[in-house]
Formats: structure tokens, C-alpha cells, sequence
């Protein structure tokens, strides 16, 4: 069998030639250590947020702060667009037509921001119930925990964005495909630090 | 008049911000000392400024360095920066010295404050701007080279880190001519720092600098250790990875997990002082004690990322200049692999006074402990591995033997800080100070001198002066003695760190005894810059572009002095641990291949100096509080990367004909070279090929 048509089983890059599997599994291997790193300072944000859950000085209390069904709206939400995102790598591993890709990725792009939409009014309503950060400690430490995530969907929208632009100007090139690998991973592993969020800050708070 | 406009043009900068105008204003020695080392940074920047112009060489080194993501060429960038660095912080410490042996019952020439602006400048350069960018532009240069690869994996990100570490270390430097740094240490403790204790701009200059670095940090830890898994060429297992290369593994991989902690500590003190959150402050549920942990958790491993690659240095080293294989090779790796491990489980050690239990401060001091057993077994390697050598007593020898002696006798202090009932009586005393500095000069500053004397040859194709190498040598061992050793019975005496001014007399003694010692320090410096001076005049007679000076047994040494900027014209095949050594007594190990093949490698990137620069940009709109300024360098860093993103033409093809032409000149040297025996290897008749001895 030729070598270029092997598919590799680990990543989605479709039949391609032996050098761009090669590259790519560098490419990926580095990003999956960003993403470790990147997980420690989540982590260590959640272990500060658990030191800071008493904190309160007074003002809200978890349980006054949070509500727990615009929440469960963002979390299937954003778990939708993961599953939008692998029908994207699906769609370049087996070579789908250009526009299913398009569409998946223009629908994942939509729940990231639809998600970032649902956040936002979150906060602000929490601020306009006197729950803003510069109140207590425990607020602290959730707006620093929660929008960083949000941060990061917001980058990762822009990142979707780049790419749906860089598809129409060089279509599905060996370095657009690496980096649709690469953000694939950062979409889901955005997906588990939500998960994270919802059952640590959220369902921990209301459980209190 | 322009009261509306002014602020938010400039922030919140006044002209009372510059030391020039405060010395005009006020004219005390304090003062003048302030203005004198803002006209130093002006002055330096501006000569070489005008130097380069005048040289005409500015589009030589925007092509050939600025912009260029050869590993080797970074690496080099960075030492040039540490040295830089290293200077100014060296500077500082003489002038501490020299205030405290002045101050005993009496003011001194520092006032208070600037002294704390200069025992925490002085820190943060030597951790983060001194010891960082000289480990990493050791690791960049010599790492690719002893695994057989052409680069790293990333180099544009390579690029992007050494230019975040110059572009932060640029901000410390701006703080001496614009505005002050912080006085709270290296460590930066709130609530000291916060806006309530210190609301000027110093702890934003230490926020931001530290960020920016330990960012770039982050990255160079995620490059190498990537370009070690992956980059190895054929035959490289990891057991067979010389270990310099595994302390550089090691120290990656710490960089990874251990700089996050900092950026996070950082990140929520920034938000403590610019956004009025409640992370660390006294009132509304702050907590200092979270900062001290996320610090620590960053602080401690940092210290093994400072002294691994040191180790792997020395163990390099003793075996090249003892002609033996390393002895215990495996233990080593062990070892080296076990202290990265536990510089995770100690952190608490830096608080122990801080009010937790006892049973917690037992048990973070036993685990303290336990890092004396790795670091004992890599001494008796070390002095196994010199046992029946034929040992040679070269500069880079000479500071692993005075590391060794060195490095135990800071160890036993260790332990004795690691018994917390100890610690509690001498913790925040210059005894720690001793400590520390007991450890990291011979731990990462003999070992980064060693590294530079060691591979030198190797990448400017010349040997470095020996006898002012070994003056050199010798002022940095003397000085360190009478500097540190008084420290240990001036803190087993009560003296407190970071004292502007003592009231016991009987310190005075020790203090004079210091500062001599802190002087013969800076004369150490001096004379390795005399020495560099010296051998770049001489280094006609000094060449080794044949490569292998030491009679070495690593694959960087199987190149040409300097190699060329493709490393490698084929990528070697290994199939032992020594296979260079191994190569020359088994034939001919320059083997010229039969044919050669065009090489892709990586065009110049102007991102690199573009990010270091609006980065350091970013961050003094930052510490200034102009809002317009920060905006806009946050749109074009992001803008740059997306624009990249973009560009496909990113390598450039040497052709195999060029690659041929290179190669030829080279295995024509080695034709006509002479070998030389080792007992003659620092003169001049060393060309670079070793007498092969069984
Ligand atoms: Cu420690």
C-alpha cells in the first residue's frame, strides 16, 4: 500500500504524505504540553477559589450568587459546539466537501459565541445583585477563575474565525489542517475545564 | 491648563519621575547615585546605538542575529543578555556591601528606600534576567547539537521567547531612568506590594517584567522539551542522551509546571492593584498566605531549574577532562529525574515561621531533606568518574572542582535550614542569604562559567585565554568565600536581611570582610570580560575550526568550530553514548557522506523582535497607566501572530551544492590539521583534532 494513503490513526489530517504526519505529530505533541501547562493554572485557580469559598467578608454567599439554570444553558451550550468541532475533524479526515467543513466549524462558531453571550448577562447580573468582584475575596476569586475561561473561548472563537478565513484563501492545506488539529484540541480542552467549573464553583457553591 | 489631556496622553507620569530631575530637586549622594546609574543605562544604550551606526552594521545584525531563529545564534543572544544583566546586578551588590560595612550606627550613603529598590532589582535580575536567560542560552546552543538535530522543534517560538526575556528585562532597565522599581523584594510579598502599602509604579515593574519572563520561560521549557522527545536523531535512545541533555529534559519539564504558579501569582496581584480584587490584601477576605504558596510552588523547583543544568555541565565536563566515560551514568539520570520530582514537595520550607502546624512543618522538612541523597550520589559520580583519570586542570575543571567543594558545604547548611526549629532562628537573617548564595554561585554561576570556557571554541570557532580564565577563576572562588562565609556568623548573630543599616558594632568586622569580598567578585567579572578582550584579539592563533579542542566525546564536538548553520549535513546515526569518542577510536570519524542533499531551513522571522518589543511596550503602558499606549500594543501582538499565521513561504532550501562547498572546506582542515596529545591542548598549536589514544 502506498504511504501516502495511510490515514493516521491518531490524528485527523486525512490521507496525507508521510512528511506532513511526521510534522504534525511534533506540532501536536507541543501543543498538548501548552495545554498542560495551561491546565496548571487552572488548577491552581480552582485551589485558590476552594481556600477562598468562606471568604465572603460579608457579602454574597455562593448560594446568593449563583443560578444554576443560565448556568446548565452554558454548559450544553458550549458541550454542543465540542461535538460540532469533531464533526469538523471528521469532516477532514474523510475529506468531506468544503462546505460541510465550513458549516460545522460556522455552527461551532455560533455556540462559542452564543456561549459567550449567556456568560456575559450571567455576570452581569451577578454584578447588578452587588455580587462584583471587588466585594469579597470569594468574588475574587471567581471572577478571576470563570471569565479566564471565558477568555479563552473568546480566543478560541477568534481562532475559528482566523481559520475559516484562512480555509477560503489557501483551502485545506497540510498547515491549515495542523491547525485545525491543534484547535480542536484547545476547543475540547476548553470543554473539560468547563466541566470543571460547573461541578467545582457552581454545583459545589449550591451544594453549601 | 492641560490638566484634561496630560493624563491621559502620559498616564500617570510626572517629571518628579525621573532620577534627573529628583537630583536637581534634591542633590544627596542618594540621589546622584540614582541619576549617575540612569545616565549609565542611557549612555550604554546610546553608544551602542551610535557604535552600530557608525559601524554601519545594522542590517548585518538585523539579518544575521536580530531576526534569525538559529538555535545557536539565540542561544548566543541570550548569554550576550545575562552577561548584561549580570553586570548591572553585580553592581548593585558591591554598592549594598559597601552601604552596610558604612552603615554600622550610622546613615550610609543609601537611603532606606533605594536600598530596597536595589537588594529587589538585585534579585529579580540575577533569578530571572541572569541565571534564567544564561541556563537557556546554554541549553539552546549545546542541546540541538548533542542530540543530532537541526533546530529546535518551534523556532520562530524560540525567537518569541528570547525576545519576551530581553523585551522584560528591557522594563527593569527603564525603571532605573523612568519612575522607580519596587522595594518588596524578589518575591514580591503582599500585602507589602499591594496599592495600600506601595501605590507607586515600582511593584508594577516587577509585575510586569516578571510576567513577560516567566512566560518566556513557560515557552522555552515547552520548545526544548518538545525538540528532546521528538527532534533525537536515529540511535539517540534516551539512555544514550549525553547528560546534559537529560538535566535540560528535566529542567524543561520543571520550567513547564513551575512557571504557571508565578504567572498566576502575578497575574491576581495585578488584578489585586489595577481592578481592586481581594486575592491578597488585608480587608474583604484577602489572604497573603495564597501567595505565598503559589509563589513558593513556583520558587522552589525554580530552584532546580537553575542548578540541573549546571549539574549537566559538570558531569560533561569531569568526563571530558578526566578522559573517562562518566561514571554511574545511570544513577545520574535517576537522580537527576528524582530532585525534579521533589522540587515539587517542599515548597512549604520558604514559610516555615508562618504560623501552620508542626506536623506539617516536619513533614515538609523531612521531604527537604531527602534532596540531599540524588545530590550526594551525583558527587560521588562525579569524583568516580575523576578517580585513575587522566585528569586534566582547565578553567571549566577548575570551577566543577570548586563547585563540588562548594555546593557540600552550602548542602549542609541546608539541612540545617530544613530542621524548621532551626529555621525558626535564623530565618529572614543574612544566614539564609549565605545559604542561598552558597548554593546558586557554584550551582548555576561556576557551572554557566564552565559551560561558556567549555564550549566557546565551539561556537566562535576560537579558545578562550587561559590565564585569564584561571585569574578569573580565581577572583570568583576568593570572592566568593570572603563574601558569603562572614554572612553565616553575621546571621547566626541576628543580623536581619535586607538591612539598610546595622546598630551592633561587633558586625562591623565581618561586614568590611564581605564587602572586600564583594569587590574581588566584581573584579572577577572585570577580568572575564578582560579575558574575552584578550582572545578575541589573539584569535588568529587560537582557531580550532577542526571542532574538537577537548578530545570530546559528544556529537556537538563531531562538528566544525562554528558548525554550520544546518548543524549537521547528514544527521548522524548513533549507536553508544560517547559516539564521537567512540568514532575516533574506532577509524575515521569525519567520514565524509558520499552525496548531500538540499536542507530545508526556517527564513528569518522579524515576530521575535517584534513581540519582545511591543511586549515590553504593553507592559510600561501597564505600569504608567496609559490606557491608549496598552491597547494598542496588546491589538498588534495579536494582530502579529494572526498575520503570521498567514505566511506560508516560511523556509528557505540550501542547496546541496552549497552544503557540498561547505562541508569540503571542512574535511579539508582536518586533512591538513596537526593532532595534538591533551597535555597540549591549551596552546596555541591546538587546532581542534585530537591525538586519538586508546
Ligand atoms: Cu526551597
Amino acid at each position: 500500500m502506498n504511504a501516502g494513503e495511510v490515514k493516521h490513526p491518531g490524528l485527523n489530517l486525512g490521507s496525507t504524505d508521510t512528511d506532513t504526519h511526521e510534522q504534525a505529530e511534533g506540532d501536536v505533541f507541543g501543543f498538548w504540553v501548552f495545554l498542560m501547562s495551561d491546565a496548571v493554572i487552572f488548577a491552581l485557580l480552582f485551589a485558590v477559589y476552594g481556600t477562598m469559598l468562606a471568604a465572603t467578608a460579608g457579602g454574597p454567599t455562593p448560594a446568593d450568587a449563583y443560578k444554576l439554570g443560565p448556568t446548565f444553558a452554558e454548559t450544553l451550550t458550549l458541550l454542543t459546539s465540542s461535538l460540532t468541532f469533531g464533526m469538523a475533524s471528521i469532516a477532514v479526515k474523510y475529506e468531506a466537501s468544503g462546505s460541510v467543513l465550513f458549516g460545522w466549524l460556522a455552527i461551532t462558531l455560533a455556540l462559542g459565541l452564543a456561549f459567550l453571550g449567556l456568560e456575559l448577562h450571567d455576570f452581569a447580573t451577578m454584578i447588578g445583585e452587588g455580587a462584583y468582584p471587588a466585594r469579597s475575596g470569594f468574588l475574587s476569586s471567581f471572577f478571576a477563575l470563570v471569565p479566564l475561561h471565558g477568555l479563552h473561548v473568546l480566543a478560541g472563537c477568534l481562532w475559528l474565525v482566523v481559520m475559516i478565513v484562512q480555509l477560503s484563501t489557501f483551502g485545506l492545506d497540510a498547515r491549515v489542517k495542523i491547525n485545525l488539529l491543534r484547535l480542536g484540541l484547545f476547543w475540547h480542552f476548553l470543554d473539560i475545564v468547563w466541566i470543571a467549573i460547573f461541578s467545582i464553583v457552581y454545583l459545589q457553591g449550591l451544594i453549601r | 491648563m492641560m490638566d484634561g489631556i496630560w493624563p491621559a496622553v502620559l498616564g500617570r507620569f510626572t517629571w518628579s519621575a525621573l532620577p534627573f530631575v529628583r537630583a536637581w530637586q534634591n542633590p544627596t549622594i542618594n540621589e546622584i547615585i540614582g541619576a549617575g546609574a540612569a545616565m549609565m543605562v542611557i549612555v550604554g544604550a546610546a553608544s551602542v546605538i551610535a557604535l552600530i551606526t557608525i559601524k554601519g552594521r545594522w542590517r548585518y545584525l538585523w539579518r544575521e542575529w536580530l531576526t534569525s531563529l538559529d538555535h545557536k545564534k539565540i542561544g548566543i543572544m541570550y548569554v550576550v543578555l545575562a552577561f548584561v544583566m549580570l553586570s548591572r546586578a553585580l553592581v548593585e551588590a558591591v554598592l549594598m556591601r559597601m552601604q552596610q560595612a558604612a552603615a554600622v550606627n550610622a546613615p550610609g550613603f543609601v537611603e532606606p528606600d533605594h536600598f530596597a529598590q536595589l537588594f529587589s532589582t538585585h534579585g529579580s535580575i540575577m533569578i530571572f534576567f541572569m541565571a534564567m536567560p544564561f541556563l537557556t542560552g546554554i541549553i539552546n546552543y549545546v542541546m540541538p547539537l548533542q542530540i543530532g538535530a537541526r533546530d529546535v522543534s518551534f523556532p520562530l517560538l524560540n525567537s518569541i521567547s528570547l525576545w519576551l526575556t530581553g523585551g522584560a528585562a528591557g522594563l527593569i532597565m527603564v525603571s532605573l531612568v523612568i519612575g522607580r522599581f519596587s522595594t518588596g523584594g524578589w518575591s514580591g510579598y503582599p500585602p507589602y506590594t499591594e496599592l495600600a502599602f506601595s501605590p507607586d509604579v515600582g511593584p508594577d515593574y516587577w509585575i510586569w517584567a516578571v510576567t513577560l519572563g516567566s512566560i518566556a520561560s513557560t515557552l522555552s521549557g515547552l520548545n526544548f522539551a518538545v525538540t528532546i522527545y521528538k527532534e533525537r536523531c536515529p540511535g539517540m535512545t534516551f539512555m544514550r542522551m549525553p547528560l546534559f541533555v537529560w538535566t535540560a529534559l528535566c529542567t524543561s519539564i520543571l520550567m513547564i509546571f513551575a512557571m504557571p504558579p508565578l504567572t498566576v501569582a502575578t497575574a491576581l496581584l495585578a488584578l489585586d492593584r489595577y481592578v481592586g480584587f481581594h486575592f491578597f490584601t488585608n480587608d474583604l477576605g484577602g489572604n497573603m498566605m495564597n501567595y505565598a504558596n503559589l509563589f513558593w510552588l513556583f520558587g522552589h523547583p525554580e530552584v532546580y531549574i537553575l542548578i540541573l543544568p549546571a549539574f549537566g555541565v559538570y558531569s560533561e565536563v569531569v568526563s571530558t577532562f578526566s578522559s573517562k566515560e562518566l561514571y554511574g551514568y545511570t544513577s545520574l539520570v535517576w537522580a537527576t529525574m528524582t530532585i525534579a520530582v521533589l522540587s515539587f514537595t517542599v515548597w512549604v520550607h520558604h514559610f516555615f515561621t508562618m504560623g501552620q502546624s508542626a506536623n506539617l512543618n516536619a513533614v515538609f522538612g523531612i521531604a527537604t531533606m531527602t534532596i540531599g541523597v540524588p545530590t550526594g550520589v551525583k558527587i560521588y559520580d562525579w569524583i568516580w568518574t575523576m578517580f585513575r583519570g587522566e585528569v586534566r586542570f582547565t578553567v571549566p575543571m577548575l570551577y566543577s572542582l570548586a563547585f563540588m567543594m562548594t555546593f557540600v558545604l552550602g548542602g549542609f547548611t541546608g539541612i540545617l535550614l530544613a530542621f524548621p526549629p532551626l529555621d525558626y532562628l535564623v530565618h529572614n537573617t543574612l544566614f539564609l542569604i549565605a545559604h542561598f548564595h552558597n548554593m546558586l554561585i557554584p550551582g548555576l554561576l561556576y557551572g554557566m562559567l564552565a559551560a561558556t570556557h567549555y564550549w566557546f571554541p565551539k561556537a566562535f570557532g576560537f579558545r578562550l585565554n587561559e590565564k585569564w580564565g584561571r585569574i578569573a577563576f580565581g577572583c570568583w572562588v576568593v570572592g566568593f568565600y570572603l563574601a558569603f562565609m562572614p554572612l553565616y556568623v553575621l546571621g547566626a548573630g541576628g543580623a536581619a536581611r535586607r538591612s539598610q543599616a546595622f546598630f551592633e558594632p561587633a558586625f562591623r568586622p565581618w561586614l568590611y570582610v564581605a564587602g572586600v569580598g564583594a569587590l574581588i567578585l566584581a573584579s572577577g567579572l572585570a577580568s572575564l570580560f578582560v579575558q574575552l578582550w584578550v582572545s578575541m584579539r589573539d584569535r588568529d592563533a587560537n582557531r580550532v575550526f577542526v571542532g574538537d579542542p577537548w578530545d570530546g566525546r559528544g556529537l556537538e564536538w563531531s562538528t566544525s568550530a562554528p558548525p554550520p548553520e544546518y548543524n549537521y549535513a547528514n544527521l548522524p546515526v548513533v549507536a553508544g553514548r560517547d559516539p564521537f569518542f567512540d568514532g575516533k577510536r574506532k577509524g575515521d570519524p569525519y567520514g565524509a557522506p558520499e552525496d548531500y542533499h538540499d536542507i530545508d531551513m526556517p527564513r528569518n522571522s522579524m515576530v521575535g523582535p517584534v513581540s519582545g518589543t511591543v511586549g515590553a511596550m504593553l507592559g510600561f503602558g501597564l505600569v504608567w497607566h496609559i490606557w491608549w499606549l496598552s491597547i494598542l500594543c496588546l491589538v498588534t501582538l495579536i494582530g502579529t501572530v494572526i498575520a503570521r499565521s498567514f505566511v506560508r513561504d516560511v523556509q528557505r532550501v540550501i542547496p546541496a551544492a552549497d552544503i557540498a562547498r561547505i562541508e569540503q572546506r571542512w574535511h579539508d582542515a582536518i586533512a591538513q590539521a596537526r593532532a595534538i596529545p591533551r597535555e597540549r591542548e591549551t596552546m596555541t598549536v591546538n587546532e581542534g583534532l585530537a591525538e586519538v589514544t586508546v
